[in-house]
């Protein structure tokens, strides 16, 4: 950073210090940092992207060698969102912006960026764990992700109410005792430790910040839009934020995208990788001046979710029927771009196509995930067409039923190698690329109820989506810090045409037995579209199992509480 | 009874025009309606001015009342009583789909049609609406072969699940894909109880009747009752597909005699609209089957 700042005068007097570096022809992307840092903080970022871009930085009035206001209402986001604009103008008056804003940073950008005035000098936004203060009051009160998620940012955001009583903050400050805990707090998330270069002043003076907007935006949060392309970044283990309170922005911004990336609050000091290579595609993608995605939906589909999937890439594998077609419906419907994969290739065809009317940009690939080799194909043909997925749903599986004494080889064989080979190759191909890619993707295998609800009519197909639902566990454990979470669906009957496609060991091809499965099935009546609904919402919060149906909630507790009742149901022969 | 007419066998020509000429007044009212539907509109007003319309033509009497369904109601999702599918106070908004429905009686003939549409621009509708037509062979196809209506009924469902949308005509009260028309013939007063015209559901269910002592139904769906070929007579058929929020139908009338099959008339505005996208249409039903 160069030490010599030039001083721009905000609206009401203020001097704020704007450090610039980085190619002067190139696009200007404007760092915002947070509380309490000052432009400092943006040190390693900015040296991974000086090469590409010019790079201005300025410290924000309190902070740095800015000037700090007398008044609280010199730091009400109204001003700060001023502030942005006029250091925009000073350093880029003929061509439009690329904001990047960390913590507090990203909270007064995202105050500029939903203010229409102030659209057509700002290119992107890319919001790192800060969220728009109205978006999340309506967050809060409205609770579309549910109440626990409300309670879990409650947790995270207590602080708040510290930092607004008067008096304490600062003695906690001046006494060391906060800048221990700030130091404890810094190291959550892993990764290399970067001392932060501080001065008592952005401490105190930003405490401002927060007893200046907080209350008022939360409690009476107004409706702000935007028409600026806008990604939100958040870490995996941001200590003060969880992903739902910055996701649900989709709901405001036409074009959002929102990507994880493994890490705590502050990893984009010590580790700016994966936030540099967010950047550099963001920015790159705006200004080759290409189509932005215009999603085809309904007012009501919009209202209805937020963004926890939106702008994002998923693979699904068994995506040509059933809950592989419905679950990739339901995420083109929130924005993410599916590559549909099957072994019919014109079922992966007319998913991706049918996705590509919700979200554009869907693709499609056949596929035999038994296959290691295709598998390790098409993970490399996905990186290099359409960059590193955030979501892989490893679905793809057949049903196989028949007692034990009549199953040959062949059938164990084939769902074998379908059902369990098919996960462990699509894990395989893909979480090395994920962890690689700076983690904070998710891989969500199709396991069963049958996994642990133990019969008699299926034991093959329970054999291999137990094994499923162990691999899913163990490697839950394995990437959790790394960043990449894992989820096993367990869905019970679900009316998908399984059966139609099943193979009954001795009893034929068309039989009455099938029949009456199908029969049970339809009666059954939980469709795909509802069973992917359930596993979506569900993987938001990235949970270790997903039971769908009420047969598999059962099935699930009783294998834990009851597994004696379980074993006998397995002796039972069902009347088919 | 109405019945005996439908069970008969084959229908005497000068019928057929009749009805033909019934079907072609009630699309030009659907038609005409759907032109001028403005944003903001309700479903109730786009009813109200498609019963307007049919009776200052001689319409006297409803087999059902005019239905209209605007936006994400076109996919019937959520219906859980009947009284859902009456039009309510829904704003047609701009690129929103809707569906305008109408079974108008004159002169005892009976028409009952429906007909898709959306305000301004939406591929998604165009691409439901082409899909469409393969589910208009399709029926005429195995109709023709012999086949059940129950085999019928799974074919379209097996067609649609392929094309990767799902079942809403199971939504209509019985699950019913298509339902028998016939003259109506009845000395009850002209009256509407719960949107049906009580002297069409007169010959509904002596139908019903009739049709049950021959282990048939008049209603055509997927149940056991179903697993007989096309009763002799006029069926109007619907097949309705869902996508997401999305729901897209037509309906018309099929003639079937004791050896074949066709369909009342092909000069309507759905089928006229697959002859003008010939190209589009052709092309996505290679894609799908």
């Amino acid at each position: 950073m160069t030490t010599t700042p030039l001083y721009v005068t905000a609206t009401d007097g203020q001097r704020l210090a704007v450090y610039t570096e980085g190619r002067t022809d190139a696009p200007t992307l404007l760092l915002v940092h947070g509380y309490p840092d000052n432009a400092t903080v943006w040190d390693a970022l900015a040296e991974e992207l000086s090469d590409t871009y010019r790079i201005v930085r300025y410290d924000v009035r309190g902070a740095g060698r800015s000037t700090a206001p007398e008044q609280r209402s010199g730091y009400l986001v109204d001003q700060l969102g001023e502030d942005l604009i006029t250091v925009a103008d000073a350093v880029s008056p003929d061509r439009p912006v690329h904001v990047v804003g960390h913590d507090w940073g990203s909270i007064q950008s995202w105050h500029a960026v939903t203010e229409p005035a102030y659209a057509e000098r700002l290119a992107s936004f890319t919001a790192v764990s800060g969220p728009n203060l109205d978006h999340a009051g309506h967050w809060l009160q409205k609770a579309p992700d549910g109440v626990r998620n409300v309670l879990r940012q409650f947790v995270r955001s207590s602080y708040i109410g510290f930092f607004s009583t008067p008096g304490v903050p600062e003695a906690a400050w001046l006494s060391g005792i906060g800048g221990l805990v700030l130091s404890g707090l810094e190291r959550i998330g892993g990764g290399p430790h970067e001392r932060a270069r501080r001065s008592t002043r952005d401490h105190l003076n930003g405490l401002e910040l927060y007893r200046a907007n907080m209350l008022h935006r939360f409690t009476r949060p107004v409706e702000r839009r935007t028409s600026v392309p806008v990604q939100a970044l958040a870490p995996t283990h941001d200590a003060f934020m969880i992903d739902q309170v910055q996701s649900d922005a989709g709901r405001w911004v036409e074009d959002f995208r929102f990507h994880r990336f493994q890490g705590g609050h502050w990893s984009v000091r010590s580790r700016p990788g994966p936030v540099a290579a967010r950047i550099r595609a963001f920015v790159d993608e705006i200004e080759s001046g290409a189509p932005r995605p215009r999603r085809a939906l309904t007012a009501q589909q919009a209202r209805r979710h937020g963004g926890a999937f939106a702008g994002q890439l998923a693979v699904v594998t068994g995506a040509g029927s059933g809950i592989g077609r419905a679950v990739s419906f339901e995420l083109a419907e929130r924005g993410t771009r599916v590559i549909a994969v099957d072994i019919d290739e014109d079922a992966a065809s007319r998913t991706a196509h049918l996705c590509g009317h919700l979200t554009p940009g869907s693709d499609f690939r056949k596929a035999d995930v038994g296959d290691s080799e295709t598998m390790e194909k098409l993970a490399a043909w996905v990186r290099s067409e359409h960059g590193v997925p955030d979501l892989v749903v490893n679905n793809a599986g057949i049903g196989v039923a028949g007692p034990f004494l009549e199953t040959g080889e062949k059938d164990w064989d084939r769902v074998v190698r379908v059902n369990l080979w098919g996960v462990i190759n699509g894990c395989r191909a893909f979480a090395p690329m994920l962890v690689e890619a700076g983690g904070g993707g998710r891989i969500v295998n199709t396991a069963s109820a049958a996994a642990f609800i133990p019969s008699r009519v299926f034991g093959p197909y329970a054999t291999t989506k137990a094994a499923v639902l162990m691999l899913s566990r163990t490697l839950r454990g394995e990437l959790a810090d790394r960043g990449v979470s894992v989820t096993a669906v367990c869905p019970g009957l679900i009316n998908t045409g399984i059966i139609d496609n099943a193979h009954l060991s001795g009893m034929g091809k068309e039989s009455a037995a099938k029949k009456r499965i199908n029969r049970l099935y339809r009666l059954r009546g939980y469709t795909p579209e509802k069973a992917a609904v359930r596993i979506v919402n569900a993987v938001e919060n990235d949970p270790e199992i997903v039971p769908v149906t009420a047969e598999a909630h059962l099935g699930l507790a009783l294998s834990r509480f009851a597994p004696k009742a379980l074993s006998r149901g397995a002796r039972v022969s069902p009347p088919l | 009874m109405s019945h005996t007419n439908v069970t008969a066998g084959t229908l005497p020509p000068g019928d057929l025009s009749g009805f033909r000429e019934l079907q072609q007044l009630a699309h030009e009212a659907v038609e005409t309606v759907a032109e001028g539907l403005e944003p903001g509109v309700t479903e109730r007003e786009a009813a109200r001015r498609i019963r307007e319309h049919l009776t200052e033509r001689g319409v006297q009497d409803w087999f059902h009342t005019p239905f209209a369904w605007f936006g994400d109601r076109t996919a019937f999702r959520r219906f859980r009583t009947p009284l859902q599918f009456f039009p309510t106070d829904r704003r047609l908004e701009e690129d929103m789909p809707f569906i305008l429905d109408c079974a108008p009686v004159r002169d005892g003939f009976v028409a009952d049609i429906g007909y898709s549409g959306y305000l301004g621009d939406n591929p998604l509708h165009d691409q439901l609406m082409d899909d469409l037509y393969a589910h208009r062979q399709l029926i005429l196809d195995q109709v023709r072969a012999g086949d059940t209506l129950q085999d019928v009924y799974r074919g379209v469902d097996g067609l649609l699940r392929e094309q990767g949308y799902d079942n809403r005509h199971q939504v209509y009260p019985g699950r019913v894909i298509a339902h028998q028309v016939g003259k109506v013939r009845s000395r009850l007063p002209r009256a509407i109880v719960a949107g049906f015209g009580i002297r069409s559901l007169q010959t509904l269910f002596g139908d019903l009747v009739v049709e049950r002592l021959h282990n048939r139904s008049p209603l055509w769906a997927d149940g056991e009752i179903s697993a007989h070929p096309a009763t002799p007579g006029m069926w109007a058929v619907e097949p309705h597909l869902g996508f997401r929020d999305m729901g897209v139908k037509f309906e018309e009338i099929l003639v079937v005699t004791e050896d074949d099959a066709f369909w009342l008339d092909d000069d309507l505005p759905h089928v006229r609209r697959w002859e003008r996208r010939a190209p589009t249409a052709a092309g996505t039903t290679q894609e799908t089957r």
